[in-house]
């Protein structure tokens, strides 16, 4: 395959610090959004009056509690001009594919210097674990709601089930997915997990949804992340290593849809991430393989999605991710594809995809907290999600 | 709440409530009367659960809603710990194929039985459980015999 030539790339990032569910409080989601778009315009160079575009995903909010919007925006910092400010739709399967709203602004036209950006704060009431089970009453969610399943592990745990019983997948292949992704937390200043999980803590765990244990679920946390993305030649004249957009996709087929939030999905979609169409049209952008690929971001609200990706992205066969991650591939030390390098949202925090494409920027910037040697493209992946699910491949500056 | 301790439950009743649409409602108004039914297309007999506004094999909006046997077949399920102000209630969901509506999938509940003696495959049978507002859901239990 040939590799085609970046025509946008990734020249900031920015992120306040991360905090537990609701700790963020009594900081407003302005505030944080605001320091996280600061912050990215520093490590670019740039005003944030520079700033005229905005590439949301999931409804420029977490999609269920407080949002904040480009008219805010404008406002408190005094941007002059906004020609483009627009969202993905569903949820948080579009985080990576974002990038590729900015881009299709961007080479369009536009708008110059493009923001994508997620703020989450988790008050009381707007806890996204259980929100299935506090949404009002609607009449497609009447069809799922009487029975149990109150948050997206619930859904999710569904298909692990299927995945374990089509394939014979272990729950030790989840536990080695946890653990990997513990270990690349243990020293980083930014996680909000870092003490050690064994195998024996894995199996000691509750149960929230068999067969996903606690340890399988994501960390509920507040705080903000946004990146910049502009076009390659303007790239150049700004501070950072450019991280060149190889790639962008979003979407899935009939047979994912709504995904969890329908289950009609036919075998093999149904015990899957979604992402398989996405991951083909990626790879094909991009002009790159599976084996090309040296550090995988992947969408980790639930261990077993990750597991489901592996698969999705044909990093192994389907039906082969639980051997895979049991091998020890995804591990940064010593694997053959690190994924999770910066813990995830399972043990450093969750901000709804944003810090994987974080990850990404430090891990081909060289200055990752555990950087993989030599890394020249990553993946970033947004989802499995009710469609969209996304996918981005970015690489080292030429 | 049904059951006994370490058996699969159902929310109490008073924790459900069901929305409707006029797409919907003809399940719903069947189920209070103790009727499992399924969306099937008018025009070329293609079944669809949830029932949409229009067939996603031939567009058509004509929809009927034949009853069903009641049986189903466990396709995959969860064994939920807890739920918002019910710590202790142990819950199954469940994903159900329906033998006489090939294609279409229900989600629902299995009661009244350890969950580890649910199993992929197993055999269910539909009863009607009240919830809020006099509205009735379809639940499972394990098929007899």
């Amino acid at each position: 395959m040939t590799r085609p030539t970046a025509d946008v790339a990734i020249v900031g990032v920015g992120a306040t610090q991360y905090y537990r569910r609701g700790a963020s409080w009594p900081r407003t989601i302005t505030q944080l959004a605001g320091e996280a778009v600061l912050n990215a315009c520093a490590d670019a160079g740039l005003s944030v009056k520079d700033i005229d575009g905005f590439a949301y995903y999931s409804g420029a909010s977490a999609g269920y509690g407080e949002s904040f919007d480009t008219g805010l925006f404008m406002e408190t910092f005094g941007i002059p001009e906004v020609t483009f400010t627009a969202t993905l739709t569903g949820g948080g399967g579009g985080s990576a594919g974002s990038i590729g709203l900015a881009r299709a602004a961007i080479l369009a036209g536009e708008a110059t210097y493009v923001v994508t950006l997620m703020a989450l704060q988790q008050a009381p009431k707007a806890r996204l674990g259980s929100i299935f089970a506090t949404v009002p009453p609607d009449p497609m969610y009447s069809f799922l709601q009487p029975f149990g399943l109150s948050g997206p592990g619930q859904f999710m745990s569904v298909l692990a089930r299927r995945h374990m019983h089509d394939y014979g997948t272990r729950r030790e292949a989840f536990a080695e997915i946890v653990l990997s992704q513990r270990e690349n937390a243990m020293n980083r200043p930014t996680a909000l997990r870092r003490e050690p999980i064994t195998l024996d803590d894995y199996f000691a765990a509750r149960m929230i949804a068999e067969p996903l244990c606690l340890f399988d679920f994501c960390l509920e946390t507040d705080g903000a992340i946004a990146v910049i993305t502009t076009s390659a030649e303007r790239a150049r004249d700004l501070p950072q290593p450019p991280v060149s957009v190889l790639g962008t996709a979003h979407g899935a087929t009939r047979d994912w849809g709504r995904g969890f939030m329908w289950m009609g999905m036919p075998q093999p979609t149904f015990a899957s991430s979604g992402h398989a169409s996405v991951a083909k049209r990626l790879y094909e952008r991009a002009g790159v393989t599976p084996a090309d690929i040296d550090v995988a971001l992947l969408y980790d609200h639930f261990s077993s999605m990750v597991l489901m990706q592996l698969e999705d992205y044909g990093f192994c066969a389907k039906g082969e991710g639980g051997p895979f991650v049991e091998s020890g591939a995804i591990r940064y030390k010593g694997g053959s594809i690190p994924v999770n390098t910066h813990g995830g949202q399972l043990s450093e925090s969750y901000i709804v995809g944003m810090t994987h494409l974080r990850e990404a920027v430090e891990q081909l910037r060289g200055t990752a907290v555990n950087q993989v040697s030599g890394a020249e493209l990553a993946l970033v992946t947004g989802g499995p999600a009710p469609l969209p699910v996304s996918g981005l491949i970015l690489g080292r500056d030429a | 709440m049904m059951g006994a301790v370490g058996l699969a439950q159902a929310l109490p009743a008073d924790q459900v409530r069901i929305a409707t649409s006029p797409v919907t409602e003809p399940f719903w108004l069947a189920a209070r009367e103790e009727r499992l039914v399924a969306a099937q297309c008018g025009s070329c007999g293609a079944y669809r659960m949830p029932p949409t506004p229009f067939c996603p094999e031939c567009a058509s909006t004509s929809l009927q809603w034949p009853e069903l046997s009641g049986a189903a077949t466990v396709f995959s399920y969860s064994v939920v710990h807890g739920y918002p102000g019910l710590r202790d209630i142990i819950l199954v969901p469940a994903v159900l194929d329906l033998p006489d509506a090939p294609g279409a999938r229900l989600v629902s509940g299995i009661v009244d039985v350890a969950p580890a003696d649910i199993a992929i495959g197993m055999q269910a049978e539909v009863f009607f459980h009240p919830v809020a507002d006099g509205w009735k859901i379809p639940l499972f239990r394990p098929a007899q015999g």
